[in-house]
């Protein structure tokens, strides 16, 4: 059994609000932070956790803090990501629905250690529920003093808001977060400079994504080197994985980092095997922006080794034949999936949320999903799948925020792995013409060998 | 009624706005979450309370309103509507339903739910029926994988639907008079 540190109560009904929190534990770490240690030690406690962000890019919190510029007399803030959108992804929804009172503590610390006064929590619009239940919590810690002026007599201010935004993927990029936090469209910015240098309103601002700013609980609580001992090499702690797709026990999972993916998979403990007791075919392992593994890479990388839930098994072998952790959005298609229509489904999200700045992801993520339909709807030549290579090669890396590699990337995968799937639709358009090709017959896909 | 996807040179002929008396303390609420010189970030938090406020749709007028209140430029407000999908810039039914369609709940069946509310409601995705009970959106992920397949009608979630969860839902809807707000608490 794995240990829990973020979800340890959460089955507990009365964690939800103050007073059952407070009796499960609940804020010991803000009067360990605020009465017994100074910012700077915090800080240092975050960076001996080895913690990485939890959003998806994986940056160390510790380092990103440390970025933060202190010029005198300007105000700072933390900027909470909590517009979690990545297909796959609905752990931070979980968190702040069942536990609104972890993030609010995880803020307090995180604002000391930066010395800011002021905390935007981000949420992303269709969670509107959710802000009601945050500012329901928020309005609790402040009646008790756990917000607000002078903190439990420790001489620090803070005020946490929630900001709901309005439905757009792309505000999870946290320059295009800070864009739609001033009241305009989601635009990511140019970096440099970096939100830590000018951020929200031009002024010193960490984002940090919500599960990311709850870990900070556990780490001030038992100290950065205790966390530190789960895990495996650079990615230490536990994790929130969301299991989806065809899966027998879908939901959100807390897992110490380094534990199989097999086990992951297969144990009752998590996922309860793949759904239908069908065979697996492949999964998206991080959200969906993050490289498709067929089942034959899955279990084991391509030197044989076991593959593990960690930053650096999952993406061992490059995006030759690995993928990333990412968000922990997991999600497994067994044989009745179709690989071309689920990366159809995905290119046309990525053409739908493009902001349309840079010029490769506004017409490319258009033109793939162009070729993609016409591919799943047998109207398609095999050339297609090379004139799909093209525009996927010509997006990555050439565009201001990750979005375009973000777009590109399950299209070369899906490519790189199951082109004898894209050929097929090509060649039996009135096989594919019903959409329900694979369900009724799966295709007969043939293991590659990968090693070497 | 004027397009709010094209460029509007007056407001005259349009469908007066006057905000209600509860909704603009709410706006002014809003407002003071943010340094008074950046009052603009209080933008999109305050057209969610507009939208409520004017029937679940945002006209011209009513943007309009919004620029005054927050001393900003029309199409500072016009630009922001028209990106993201939560606003809407025509007149909806009293019960939208946002059906999710991406990957994870596709992999469940959303295909077959999207198809199964157009039949019964004998509307396509992005319609309202000619009663303005219903509108229907297919929407992309919502972060409820784990629940899927899913829809959201004002601030609920309905998960792990079936064809008959979702009749049971269309039904249980029609007998709601107000409409579906998800804003509300």
């Amino acid at each position: 059994m794995s240990r829990k540190l973020l979800l340890e109560h959460i089955d507990k009904p009365e964690i939800r609000g103050l007073e059952g929190y407070r009796a499960n534990g609940g804020y010991r770490s803000v009067e360990k932070s605020l009465k017994t240690m100074t910012p700077d030690e915090v800080l240092e406690e975050v960076k001996k956790s080895g913690l990485r962000g939890r959003g998806g890019a994986g940056f160390p919190a510790g380092m990103k803090w440390s970025f933060l510029a202190k010029p005198e007399g300007v105000p700072r803030y933390l900027v909470v990501n909590a517009d979690e959108s990545e297909p796959g992804t609905f752990k931070d929804r979980y968190l702040m629905e069942k536990i609104p009172h972890l993030l609010i503590e995880g803020i307090i610390s995180s604002c000391f250690a930066m010395g800011a006064n002021t905390s935007y929590i981000y949420i992303r619009g269709e969670y509107f529920y959710i802000a009601r239940i945050l500012e329901q919590a928020i309005a609790e810690a402040h009646a008790a003093g756990w917000l607000g002026k002078n903190i439990q007599g420790s001489g620090f201010d803070l005020d946490v808001f929630v900001h709901v935004g309005a439905g757009a993927y792309i505000c999870g990029e946290e320059t295009a977060l800070l864009e739609s936090l001033e009241g305009k469209r989601g635009n990511p910015r140019i970096k440099p400079p970096f939100p830590a240098v000018k951020g929200l309103w031009g002024r010193p601002t960490v984002v940090n994504n919500v599960e990311t700013i709850c870990a900070v609980v556990p780490i001030v609580n038992d100290g950065g080197e205790e966390y530190a001992k789960i895990g495996i090499g650079r990615s230490t702690g536990t994790k929130l994985i969301s299991a989806g797709g065809h899966v027998n026990k879908p939901g959100v999972y807390e897992i110490e980092l380094g534990i199989p993916v097999e086990e992951f998979l297969m144990s009752d403990e998590y996922c309860g095997g793949v759904s239908g007791g069908r065979p697996l075919k492949a999964c998206i392992p991080g959200g969906s922006s993050v490289p498709i593994l067929p089942a034959e890479l899955l279990f084991r990388t391509a030197k044989f080794e076991t593959r593990l839930m960690t930053y650096e098994s999952l993406s061992d072998g490059g995006f030759q034949t690995g993928s990333m952790l990412g968000s922990g959005g997991f999600y497994v298609f067994n044989d009745t999936a179709c690989i071309v229509r689920s990366t159809w489904n995905h290119s046309r999200f990525y053409h739908h949320e493009s902001c349309g700045q840079c010029s490769p992801c506004r017409e490319g993520t258009g033109w793939m999903e162009k070729i993609l339909y016409r591919l799943e709807h047998g109207l398609a030549r095999t050339d297609d799948i090379d004139l799909l290579w093209d525009v996927q090669r010509r997006i990555e890396g050439n565009t201001i925020c990750p979005f375009g590699d973000a777009a590109a990337w399950p299209v070369a995968a899906a490519i790189r792995h199951f082109r004898d799937e894209f050929e097929y639709h090509a060649t039996h358009p009135t096989k594919v013409k019903d959409p329900k090709h694979f369900e009724k017959e799966p295709f007969p896909r043939v293991e590659r060998s990968y090693a070497g | 009624m004027q397009d709010p996807t094209k460029p509007v040179t007056t407001t005259e002929g349009v469908t007066p706005f006057v905000l209600s008396e509860k909704a603009l303390a709410e706006c002014r609420m809003i407002m003071e979450r943010y340094p008074a010189e950046f009052s603009k970030s209080a933008l999109i938090p305050i057209l969610h309370v507009v939208q409520t406020d004017n029937d679940g749709w945002l006209s011209v007028a009513a943007l309009n309103a919004v620029a005054e209140l927050l001393k900003i430029q029309y199409i500072e407000v016009y630009e922001v509507v028209t990106f993201y999908s939560m606003f809407h810039l025509h007149p909806v039914g009293k019960h939208v339903l946002d059906v999710c369609r991406t990957v994870p709940c596709m992999l469940r069946g959303s295909d077959d739910i999207v198809a199964h509310v157009e039949k019964r409601l004998g509307i396509k995705a992005g319609q309202t029926t000619a009663d303005g009970q219903f509108t229907l959106r297919t929407v992309e992920c919502l972060g409820s994988c784990g629940g899927a397949p899913m829809l959201q009608c004002g601030a609920n979630y309905h998960e792990h639907l079936t064809i008959e969860k979702v009749d049971e839902l269309i039904e249980k809807f029609r007998t709601v008079p107000e409409r579906s707000n998800y804003t509300d608490q």
